[in-house]
């Protein structure tokens, strides 16, 4: 119901929006939980286990009954906190877990059968038969289960993410944080302040108080337009603290745009990474509930919340409400309600020592026991000294007392400790370095109180920066000393809740105690109590009571389970923002790229590059006949392909060659200027870490190639080695691999196809093989390496990568013109399985020198990274898996990668297992299909005939093993 | 988590790489045996309070560094120039 | 049967219609002896089910469980809950097999439903290398006599059809599924260990500190504890997470990094993922509880720690790979994040050996961040290895010395002697 007069709401601007189909009228300012309690709407939502009927139960993120729904289509977003929806002209909503609806839920017969579905029942049942689990049992309790259900469509919403850096930052605007935020910023400080709400202000929005003599939530406007003008200031609303993380980072997730029917292309959300070298948290307090029978139907609500809907929306939660509770809080409710002109049924206070009213019944000493109405409340019973009694209402508001919201500053593991005289935890000084605590949340419940923290602890965090901030004076308020009574359960026969989300009641946590699930942990983990998604905030400290209570212990030796991150729910999107589709990881594009796609190549992505695989002629229609097409052009005439995504390290200094003989297996030191030598380099545990060729320009100067995927662990190693274990050494390298755009020419024909495009006579007597050295293309200043990765005569020709476009499509004209043309990834492969050469799928990081064959490249004359663990027993010898070629003998031609070898004759079984194949491809060259493969004692197996079983893909086929180099072994054709 | 590159100041985690203890810089010599050398490469003192780490500013400046932290706070206590600790060693 | 009566159905309903006064505690609450044949350090998942084989396979009762907190504290209530026996490599591939068997028989064995779910588990692939990697995986599952498909594009979009299939950064080849690999519910695993072996006569010691281990010419004597000294002909150190500091207490370092791996929970939503589903690119694996959370974790923080707590690049990193992987979860919303501290080896691949040098010492440990789905095989065989002082088979290759020597070294991620890379 609307009460006249009150509220902070826009009453200028009505807005409509739908629940459950039905539209519903509220004003700008609104919640959907505000707006529908001002349509008299109770039952908004149903249980997860019982599918009892839920209203709203408070005014704020923790809200624990009231979850819908927002949105349609692929935008729809399940468990959103009516307590924390703005409305806005359009906006839609639906309760959820139910069917067929709201109010006639099927499965609200689960409430009927709840003494057979309490506290871990499902660990000891649902067990016979064996099958049935999977089958029927649980696809039944999964369809049950759960909330909200996603759209199942792929995410349409804009979500960002940023950074922000500030000297302080406040958590939290309620009168703590605005006398922090002020007392800071007066200072000159930079201040971060972020509010949960879109109103800062926290309680004194909610409440009548005065502050500096006006009515508190103007004051609180006074404080922030203030702080507005300042410009070392950033005002965060609609902004939650969702974590703490070391040295003084913080998360925040700003829900930007979720109160906006037209976004203007705002961002759904941003989640902030701030850093904060001091922070001072002002998060308040949340009223807890009291467990007593049937203490969730819809109508009973947090005193708070009732206040917060009275003085901040308008709204009367019900036209004769009661109030129970153990302190002041709930006379201060009865004046507030009777001051809005609403009917109090009752006060019911558990202090013998209450005080009276003639305002309003007070029943002292008195307990509510239980409550009755099916979907929305009508009446509660109270047990006092006299008896039980019963009172006709439809609103209950309850106050337990009130939990500091200690939970961020236990997200680096520290434990809050129990203060008895509030019956509550407060957090202790230190937990988050960098972080103090001021107000509701460190246990101070007077306005004055917080404000006066607020500001004291902004100029002790101030002082360590070095910033002397002016004692500002603290306005006039409320002081009254906070007195409670313990009062967490009523006792009695139903069922009481505690966990509401959940369902779990306090049945279920001492019958978890009575199983001997009597530590904290496992109550919390045997009965999910504090796992529902308001993570306890609203029952965590009465589970403990119960538990303490059940278990003979006092509430701090039963202690705490631990809050971690985040402090609300944090939709995956925000803290993935950025990465859907291609935003995952950075796209690296060759020069040659426009030319490859232009030509129809597919692109294939090789890390972080795209590399083409093949370049499909008029004609062909599988990707095989381009490939072979590709391979045969390169050995009968020329081919050509951009290799500039492998890793190239320029390396300089006087220690140079001696670096590099250490990095490397075999010696460069006493390689020739203009020569190239082809490297092995281990990591330190002995195995291969990658291979390539390396380039002498100079006496001083050498240029390193490594494998596309090791092009930063190389360079990242090579900076290890000098740095941390030789930075004697007068060596630098940096990574050249995006300066230089290189381009193999291989074929036969490949010097033709450069002799007129160089200005050097590329003669065999100038240029043989594994030459380098400058030289000028086409009057660009470049490089040339002669070495070959195809087995055939080849060059690599580099150029500064603004030139690679140009030149790439030069030679590709000339390469045509000679029969040649483009190849890709698909030939490169195929050409270097013909001769034997490895790539990562046979260097995979499990192998060794001497697995490849290569144990003689590791020089006996020098020390080397990973020689001395290379020589571990374990690492060579027979029994080692070692490198061959195989070519199919038997009636399969086929071979495949990934396929494992067996003895003729032997089953296929991993005792029999032999080796596997890392590298197939068909080559045209050869006629048949040729793999590498690693086999036990390989080497020694030459001409042995073995079978490779590929379950996977149903190929087995007879092989016969061979050296792995298929395709000119004596290597004339290199040579030219 | 934030470290202090003595190069380029307190710049956040993500542009560091993290590699393991700082006995990595106590590299035995070929001949010290396969105690020594299993000592080196594998085994680990792995302390719950303050160690010595390396981490490699790749996303900055290419320094690689000794940080003295502890591994149950996170709290980070100190930083160097791995190359200045080496020197020191020697 | 035992302490707390036979679990089942009829059970329920029995004591719910009597006001469910008939349950008793799940196990014993015992104060400890002054002496036990044998004492296992530690009591997760791998202690309690070692416990519970010392009692069942081998006949050995007069055994003590000595837990620092409460049961099942460590690992095994903080994981993402997965079981698979997908390993290609010799040692590991047998071990995993066996352990999968064991699963599949837990509930009946155990008499406490685990919820062991065969989902089917599902490895995306994002290249042609990375598929003949994984075919390699797959047929070695197969040569072990487990299960493996190796699924297409298309068969992928079959069983996983929201994926982004068109956008997503690295496009999916295909995955290698896993029928038989599932997930199942952590904490009861532990639980219903632990009941078992209490039945069974072991004692279980909570909040009980292990403090030093008695060690008189090479032969093991007992431990010290916060609740005094326990005298034990064989003592074995199951603390995964904490395996140096009691290692260091015999004087033994160990080839092991401790680092914090982070997981995650979101809100509870009607059933969308059926799988568990691991993306090939970045790290992310994900699958649905029965609750209906997302649960669903990443790599390592990277860094050492014993924090049980990681930082937000590694968060994001895990969301920003969901995100492009399967932008259909964007408004499910986390809950929870935790940490666990993960035993890292040298080569990814778990110990489970005797300590060289003092008799009637044994480890268990090095489980990395696998050691939940291991949880039946590696209580198996520790006990078979305490109680007969002999590897198990499907275990013989878990030996602590490999390293040193080179033999057996079971690095299935290929990453080499640096502990975080497994």
């Amino acid at each position: 119901m609307r009460l006249s007069g009150k509220g902070l709401i826009d009453r200028t601007k009505p807005v409509s929006f739908r629940f459950d189909g039905n539209v519903f009228q509220g004003f700008e300012g609104d919640t959907v939980a505000s707006a529908l309690m001002a349509n008299e709407v109770k039952l908004v939502a149903r249980s997860f286990k019982y599918h009892r009927p839920r209203g709203v139960m408070g005014a704020g993120s923790e809200e624990a009954n009231a979850l819908l729904t927002v949105g349609r289509g692929a935008a729809q977003d399940p468990n959103v906190r009516a307590t924390m929806q703005e409305i806005f002209d359009g906006l839609e909503t639906r309760s959820q877990n139910r069917w067929p609806s709201l109010h006639w839920d099927m499965l609200s017969v689960n409430d009927l059968a709840a003494p057979f579905l309490g506290a871990g029942f499902y660990y000891k049942t649902f067990m016979w038969p064996k099958a049935f689990w999977e089958k029927i049992y649980e696809p039944i309790i999964r369809r049950s289960a759960g909330l909200g259900a996603l759209s199942g469509a792929h995410n349409p919403d804009r979500y960002e993410k940023a950074f922000a850096f500030c000297d302080l930052l406040v958590i939290g605007a309620g009168p703590a944080g605005l006398m922090a935020a002020l007392t800071a910023a007066r200072a000159g400080a930079d201040v971060i302040l972020a509010e949960e709400d879109r109103l800062m202000g926290g309680r004194l929005n909610g409440e009548t108080e005065e502050v500096g003599g006006m009515a508190g939530a103007d004051w609180a406007a006074g404080v922030v337009a203030e702080l507005e003008a300042m410009p070392n200031v950033r005002l965060m609303t609609r902004t939650t603290v969702t974590g703490a993380y070391d040295q003084g980072t913080y998360g925040a997730l700003e829900r930007v745009a979720h109160h906006l029917g037209d976004r203007g292309g705002r961002p759904l959300e941003c989640f902030w990474r701030i850093v904060a070298k001091r922070a001072i948290l002002c998060a308040g307090a949340i009223e807890r509930p009291v467990a007593f029978q049937n203490n969730d139907r819809p109508g009973i609500m947090t005193a708070s919340a009732v206040r917060t809907y009275l003085n901040r929306y308008g709204v009367a939660p019900g036209r004769r409400v009661t109030v129970f509770g153990n302190n002041d809080g709930v006379h201060q409710t009865a004046r507030d309600l009777i001051a809005a002109g609403v009917h109090v049924a009752a006060v019911i206070d558990n202090r013998r020592d209450a005080t009276d009213s003639n305002d309003y019944p007070v029943y002292r000493g008195a307990e509510v026991c239980n409550s009755s109405g099916r979907k929305g409340l009508e009446s509660v019973t109270f047990r006092s000294l006299s008896g039980e009694d019963k009172v006709e209402t439809d609103c209950l508001a309850v106050s337990g007392g009130w939990n500091p919201s200690v939970h961020l500053t236990c997200h680096m593991n520290g434990r809050p400790v129990w203060n008895e005289a509030i019956q509550s935890f407060v957090p202790v000084d230190g937990m988050i370095p960098g972080m103090t605590t001021a107000g509701a949340c460190q246990g101070t419940f007077s306005t004055h109180g917080a404000l006066s923290e607020g500001a004291a602890q902004a100029i002790v965090a101030l002082d360590t920066l070095g910033i002397s901030a002016k004692v500002t004076d603290i306005p006039k308020a409320e002081d009254a000393p906070y007195e409670v009574a313990p009062l967490w359960a009523v006792g009695g026969k139903g069922r009481a809740w505690l966990d509401f989300q959940n369902d779990v009641t306090v049945k279920d946590v001492k019958q978890a105690a009575s199983e001997n699930f009597a530590s904290v942990e496992h109550m919390k983990r045997y009965t999910t109590q504090g796992m529902s998604p308001d993570q306890g905030k609203n029952s965590n400290v009465a589970a403990l009571a119960v538990l303490a209570d059940a278990t003979g212990r006092g509430i701090p030796e039963t202690g705490t389970t631990t809050f971690r991150p985040p402090y609300v729910p944090v939709s995956i999107a925000s803290l993935g923002a950025g990465a859907q589709g291609a935003g995952f990881a950075p796209q690296r594009f060759t020069t040659s790229h426009n030319v490859s796609v232009d030509r129809g190549a597919p692109m294939i992505e090789a890390g972080l590059w795209y590399r083409p695989s093949f370049f499909p002629a008029r004609g062909e229609k599988t990707w095989r006949q381009s490939c072979d097409r590709e391979v045969n052009m390169v050995r009968n005439a020329v081919g050509v392909c951009d290799v500039s995504t492998l890793g190239k390290i320029d390396i300089q200094g006087p220690d140079a060659g001696a670096f590099l003989d250490f990095v490397y297996t075999n010696m460069f030191s006493t390689l020739k200027v203009g020569r190239t030598r082809y490297g092995l380099m281990l990591r330190e545990d002995g195995t291969v870490m990658d291979d390539g060729t390396t380039a002498r320009l100079g006496e001083q100067r050498y240029v390193m190639t490594t494998t596309t995927a090791a092009a930063g662990p190389v360079l990242r190693h090579l900076e290890f080695v000098h740095q941390c274990l030789c930075p004697q050494m007068d060596v630098q390298m940096i990574s050249v691999t995006e300066q230089w755009a290189q381009f193999a020419v291989a074929g036969p024909k490949a010097r033709d196809l450069l002799n007129d495009l160089v200005d050097d006579d590329l003669a065999d007597e100038n240029w043989p093989f594994m030459a380098c050295g400058p030289i000028k293309v086409l009057g660009v200043g470049g490089r040339l390496f002669r070495i070959s990765f195809s087995g055939e005569r080849a060059y690599e020709i580099a150029v500064p990568a603004r030139f690679g476009e140009s030149l790439f499509g030069e030679l590709n004209r000339r390469a045509e013109a000679l029969g040649g043309g483009l190849y890709g990834m698909e030939a490169l492969n195929v050409l270097r399985i013909e001769k034997g050469f490895i790539t990562h799928a046979e260097i995979h990081g499990r192998v060794t020198a001497f697995d490849i064959g290569m144990e003689r490249m590791v020089s006996a004359k020098k020390d080397c990274v990973g020689k001395t663990m290379s020589e571990r027993p374990g690492l060579s010898g027979a029994d080692r898996e070692q490198l061959v070629g195989l070519k199919p003998v038997g009636p399969v031609k086929q071979l495949t990668a990934g396929a494992h070898l067996f003895e003729v004759g032997a089953a296929a079984v991993r005792e029999n297992e032999q080796g596997y194949t890392t590298s197939v491809g068909y080559s045209p060259t050869m006629e048949s299909y040729l793999g590498l493969a690693f086999l036990r004692n390989g080497r020694g197996r030459h001409g042995e005939e073995v079978v490779m079983v590929d379950h996977l893909r149903d190929v087995t086929a007879r092989c016969v093993v061979c050296d792995p180099v298929f395709f000119d072994p004596e290597g004339g054709r290199v040579r030219g | 988590m934030r470290i202090t590159c003595p190069i380029c100041g307190e710049r956040d985690r993500r542009e560091f790489y993290y590699v393991g203890d700082a006995v990595a810089l106590s590299r035995p010599d070929p001949d010290d045996g396969d105690i020594a050398w299993d000592d080196y490469v594998h085994n680990r003192d792995n302390p719950a309070g303050v160690t010595r780490d390396l981490w490699y500013h790749e996303g900055g400046c290419g320094a690689w560094l000794v940080v003295t932290r502890n591994t149950v706070t996170h709290e980070v206590l100190q930083t160097e120039l791995a190359s200045d600790a080496k020197e020191a060693m020697a | 049967m035992g302490y707390s009566g036979k679990f089942s159905g009829w059970r329920v309903l029995k004591e719910g219609l009597t006001g469910n006064k008939g349950w008793q505690g799940h196990w014993r609450e015992v104060q400890p002896k002054p002496e036990y044949d044998l004492v296992i350090i530690g009591g997760g998942g791998h202690g309690l089910s070692t416990a519970y084989y010392l009692a069942k396979n081998h006949g050995l009762t007069n055994v003590a469980v000595l837990e620092k907190g409460y049961l099942g504290g460590g690992n095994v209530g903080r994981n993402t809950t997965i079981v698979r026996a997908n390993y290609f490599l010799q040692g590991n591939s047998e071990f995993y097999s066996h352990s999968l068997k064991l699963w599949e028989g837990l509930e009946e064995d155990l008499n406490y439903n685990v919820m062991h779910s065969q989902r089917g588990l599902i490895n995306l692939f994002h290249s042609d290398g990375q598929r003949d990697a994984f075919a390699r995986r797959g047929n070695m599952m197969i040569n072990q006599g487990d299960d493996a498909v190796l699924l297409d594009r298309e068969g992928v979009r079959k069983h996983l059809p929201y994926l982004d299939f068109e956008q997503t950064r690295f496009p999916i080849y295909g995955g290698l599924m896993h029928p038989r690999g599932g997930t199942a519910r952590h904490d009861a695993v532990a639980w219903g260990y632990a009941r078992g072996a209490s039945d069974r006569g072991v004692d279980l010691v909570q909040n009980c500190e292990v403090t030093g281990i008695d060690i008189e010419d090479g032969v093991v004597k007992g431990v010290q504890t916060s609740r005094g000294p326990i005298r034990a002909k064989k003592v074995g150190i199951i603390v995964a997470g904490r395996s140096g500091q009691v290692a260091a207490m015999a004087g033994r370092r160990l080839p092991i990094e401790s680092h914090v791996l982070q997981a995650f929970v979101t809100e509870g939503l009607k059933p969308v993922i059926d799988h568990v589903v691991s993306f090939g690119m970045g790290h992310f694996y994900i699958s649905q509880s029965d609750k209906g959370g997302l649960v669903f974790g990443g790599d390592l923080d990277f860094y050492a720690s014993y924090a049980q707590r990681g930082n937000l690049p590694m968060k994001e990193h895990v969301m920003e790979a969901g995100m492009t992987l399967m932008p259909m979860i964007g408004k499910a919303k986390v809950l929870r994040s935790w940490g666990g501290i993960m035993d890292m080896t040298p080569d990814g691949s778990p110990i489970i050996d005797r300590i060289d040098g003092i008799d009637g010492l044994y480890i268990d440990c090095g489980w990395n961040y696998g050691g939940f789905k291991a949880v039946p095989a590696s209580g198996w065989c520790m006990a078979h290895l305490m109680a007969t002082d002999r590897p198990h088979e499907v275990a013989e290759k878990f030996r602590l010395d490999r390293f040193r020597t080179g033999v057996g070294i079971m690095d299935e991620e290929g990453t080499g002697a640096q502990h975080n890379l497994h």
